[in-house]
């Protein structure tokens, strides 16, 4: 008995990325993306553009720590409504992912988009796929550069103009675009211009399915948001298999139940833009982009064989034989109608509290050197000062009372004029008469009514000391 | 940085420091490969670490992209980097030679080059004129609501042991100019326990109802017959029938204006124990342009007829709201 001694392999831990060239397919789903994808950026690039009440309409202005959206403006005072809106944003991940497995990132999200962009500008300047493997593959010629260059050029202008349209959401972008012109704009914004272009520059250029196979998260916990009844791309393997070039041949039998299996082109693998083969199952680098299902049904219809070999469908389908009608009825189980009626409930609270908001924030900071003091006409005096934040874009007149305590009386000015979105520290003082209240701390209310037409209306306790 | 308490701490968190990315780096770089001893016949494509637990248990091998490592040992050439730019190793400044309170001084002068011009533009102007400057009267509220509420109040009327601004009643002087250096400079007033010199208790008492009788307040007149020739003590400060001496500070006895009250134990206090004052010096701490807006602002709360009532039409009218 001979025995090879044992050998040592060096495996790598690391490997070098394979450069993955996506084949072009059209389709029903392709289409959807490209509609996702005119409604996502049309809005992205498009809003700093508009106007409302003489400023641009969605601003973000950090430095006067005002958010602008169109009709409402929203002061440090409201960031609950972010988390508000954070929390619906992850209620509506959760529930599109439940129903219909990962569309966020096969239609919506940005790192998809703007691939898909970016590869769009790829195809028309370094041609259809075969032509881009051959041009990577060759020597270095002038052709090959100019294409080269071409394209990193068109790149790096989308990118820069993502880069304006970014920081044009945090600085006027009118203003911006003018500074631009004259190439005068602040370090800050040039930082920003530069730094998030070629952030855009590089996700989408370079980086591509990288950043959704190894660095965002959504992929390692979507086992956490499916469930058996959650629509994913599948390859339905009872159909397909076994797969060989020669199921072509029988693709048209008219049989409804034996529609064409599997042939084996490997269409499905050259049009995935994470390079993962769909037939292995569901995998964590699949983004749902469906590419896949619009290949397949593009080859069967070539070959005359039924689509929806890749399709969308559930697991239980799948294994039960479900229909499409008993599919769709059990899209609402228990999961979703949870979801639904959380997210309509916050949404609903949301909106409430929004439309219901005054535009008038009053505080009450008592004077402390003080507890009370007599003054003339044996009453008792506290002083007080009032926070009072107009938070509209307009000028408007409050009134100032105060109730509490039997004949309790302000003594200073009740009428009190603030400027659009001025803040003003007002010093109050506030009597009663000898006898009235009880000693020792008395529950009152200040209330600031506007008097101008609007219904503002603040009430505010505070606490008036009679010393005993 | 020079908060260590040994020369000893510094070197040390260096060396650790330098070590620790040095290490991390040979740490990516030997664990880059690995070598797999294979049994023979075995596949070393089977994509497995070649370690083996409890006799089948094997480790697959997913690669992780290579440009993770690069990634590493950028963010590692990074760090060099900025450690030599700021301070973090040790006691060493960085060669910007950033700290925390240049940063600060920084902010500064940004303040000061962006609001200097409005603060010295009233420091020229006479303080009755920056009385009467609805913008000035603003910026002084602002100011004595920030600096000076604490002690005299939010509406200046003060408390007990810190005067009342908005009265005629003044200890050093109620003319612009010396509203103006009692912020600038300060003020201490002192006034020494009297008990002693007086004699017994007895005594301070009728001098306590002596005083008060300077004001026509309620007293007992025997007992302030019997004080007046005691009051001789007080006259050296306080002013023949106390009327005050304000270059002393020494306030006047003959109204009914009382800093730590007016009653005659409030009074025999006073006199026993004496009052020490404080009114802090605000030259450095808020420099003259702020300070002069700040006299012009509390001499005009003695110095119009409704003063909240005028200030408040004052400012609708500069802000052009309807009325």
């Amino acid at each position: 008995m001979s025995e090879s001694a044992p050998h040592i392999a060096i495996v790598k831990m690391y490997q070098a990325r394979q450069q993955i060239y996506p084949r072009d397919v059209n389709g029903r789903y392709a289409s959807l993306r490209w509609l996702c994808v005119w409604l996502t950026q049309l809005m992205f690039y498009g809003l700093p553009w508009l106007n409302w009440n003489g400023r641009q309409a969605v601003l973000f202005d950090l430095a006067a720590r005002k958010f602008y959206l169109f009709g409402v403006v929203l002061w440090p005072q409201d960031f609950i409504y972010l988390a508000a809106l954070l929390i619906i944003c992850a209620f509506a991940l959760f529930l599109f992912t439940a129903v219909a497995g990962r569309v966020w990132c096969g239609y919506a999200c940005p790192q998809t988009v703007y691939t898909k962009i970016f590869l769009w500008i790829e195809r028309k300047i370094e041609g259809p796929r075969s032509a881009r493997m051959r041009l990577d593959r060759q020597p270095w010629s002038v052709v090959k550069l100019l294409r080269k260059s071409g394209k990193h050029l068109a790149w790096g202008a989308l990118g820069l103009w993502t880069g304006f349209t970014f920081v044009g959401y945090f600085t006027p972008v009118h203003q911006l675009a003018r500074e631009v012109s004259v190439l005068g704009l602040g370090p800050w914004q040039w930082f920003w211009i530069l730094f998030y272009g070629f952030a855009t520059y590089g996700n989408a250029g370079w980086m591509r399915e990288q950043v959704c196979k190894y660095m965002c998260p959504y992929a390692r916990f979507q086992s956490a948001m499916f469930d058996r009844d959650s629509l994913i791309i599948t390859y339905d393997a009872e159909r397909g298999e076994p797969r060989a070039a020669s199921n072509a041949a029988t693709a048209t039998s008219s049989s409804a139940s034996s529609a064409a299996a599997c042939i084996d082109c490997s269409m499905c693998v050259q049009a995935c833009p994470t390079g993962i083969d769909i037939r292995a199952g569901l995998q964590y680098m699949c983004i749902g982009c469906a590419a896949c299902i619009d290949a397949c049904n593009m080859v069967m219809d070539k070959i005359g064989g039924r689509r929806g070999l890749v399709r969308y469908a559930t697991e239980n389908a799948i294994a039960g034989g479900l229909s499409k009608a008993q599919i769709w009825r059990r899209i609402w189980r228990p999961r979703v109608l949870i979801y639904s009626a959380v997210m309509l409930a916050l949404v609903t609270v949301l909106l409430t509290s929004l439309g219901m908001r005054v535009a008038l924030k009053v505080d009450v900071i008592r004077d402390r050197g003080s507890m009370g003091r007599e003054v003339e006409n044996d009453m008792i005096e506290n002083v007080y000062r009032l926070q009072m934040i107009n938070t509209d874009e307009t000028a408007h007149r409050y009134r100032i009372s105060v109730s509490g305590v039997d004949g309790i009386v302000l003594a200073t000015t009740d009428q009190v004029t603030l400027a659009a979105t001025e803040t003003r520290l007002v010093p109050v003082r506030v009597r009663t008469p000898h006898g009235a209240g009880r000693g020792g701390s008395n529950r009152i209310v200040f209330e600031v009514q506007a008097i101008d037409g609007s219904t503002s209306r603040v009430r505010e306790k505070a606490a008036f000391f009679i010393p005993r | 940085m020079a908060d260590f308490t040994d020369g000893f701490w510094s070197p040390f968190i260096a060396i650790l420091t330098i070590l620790g990315m040095l290490g991390c780096g040979l740490l990516l770089w030997m664990q880059a490969t690995t070598k797999v001893k294979l049994e023979p016949g075995k596949d070393p494509s089977d994509n497995t670490t070649g370690h083996t637990w409890d006799e089948d248990l094997g480790e697959l091998n997913n690669p992780l992209p290579r440009w993770w490592m690069w990634l590493f040992y950028l963010s590692i050439a990074f760090s060099g980097v900025y450690l030599a730019l700021y301070p973090g190793l040790g006691a060493f400044a960085g060669k910007l030679g950033w700290k925390s309170t240049g940063a600060y001084q920084e902010e500064l002068k940004q303040a000061d080059a962006a609001y200097g011009p409005l603060f010295n533009q009233y420091l020229q102007e006479d303080l009755k004129i920056v009385a009467a400057d609805p913008q000035a009267h603003g910026i002084g509220e602002r100011l004595f609501l920030t600096y000076c509420a604490q002690c005299h109040g939010s509406d200046a009327r003060g408390n007990k042991g810190y005067p009342n601004l908005t009265d005629q009643d003044w200890l050093y002087g109620g003319t612009p100019e010396i509203i103006k250096t009692t912020i600038m400079q300060g003020r201490h007033g002192v006034m020494p326990p009297m008990g002693a010199i007086l004699g017994s208790d007895k005594d301070v008492e009728a001098v306590a109802h002596y005083v008060r009788s300077l004001s026509d307040s309620t007293h007992d007149p025997i007992k302030a017959v019997f004080g007046k020739p005691k009051f001789a003590a007080c006259m050296a400060c306080h002013g023949a029938g106390g009327v005050g001496n304000q270059a002393l500070g020494a306030p006047k006895l003959s109204d009914k204006i009382w800093l730590y009250g007016g009653s005659a134990e409030t009074i025999m206090e006073t006199i026993n124990k004496g009052r020490d004052n404080t009114m802090p010096a605000f030259k450095d701490f808020l420099g003259e342009p702020k300070v002069h807006l700040l006299a012009a602002y509390v001499w005009s709360l003695s110095n119009r007829a409704d003063s909240t009532a005028a200030v408040a039409a004052t400012i609708t009218l500069a802000a052009g709201a309807p009325q």
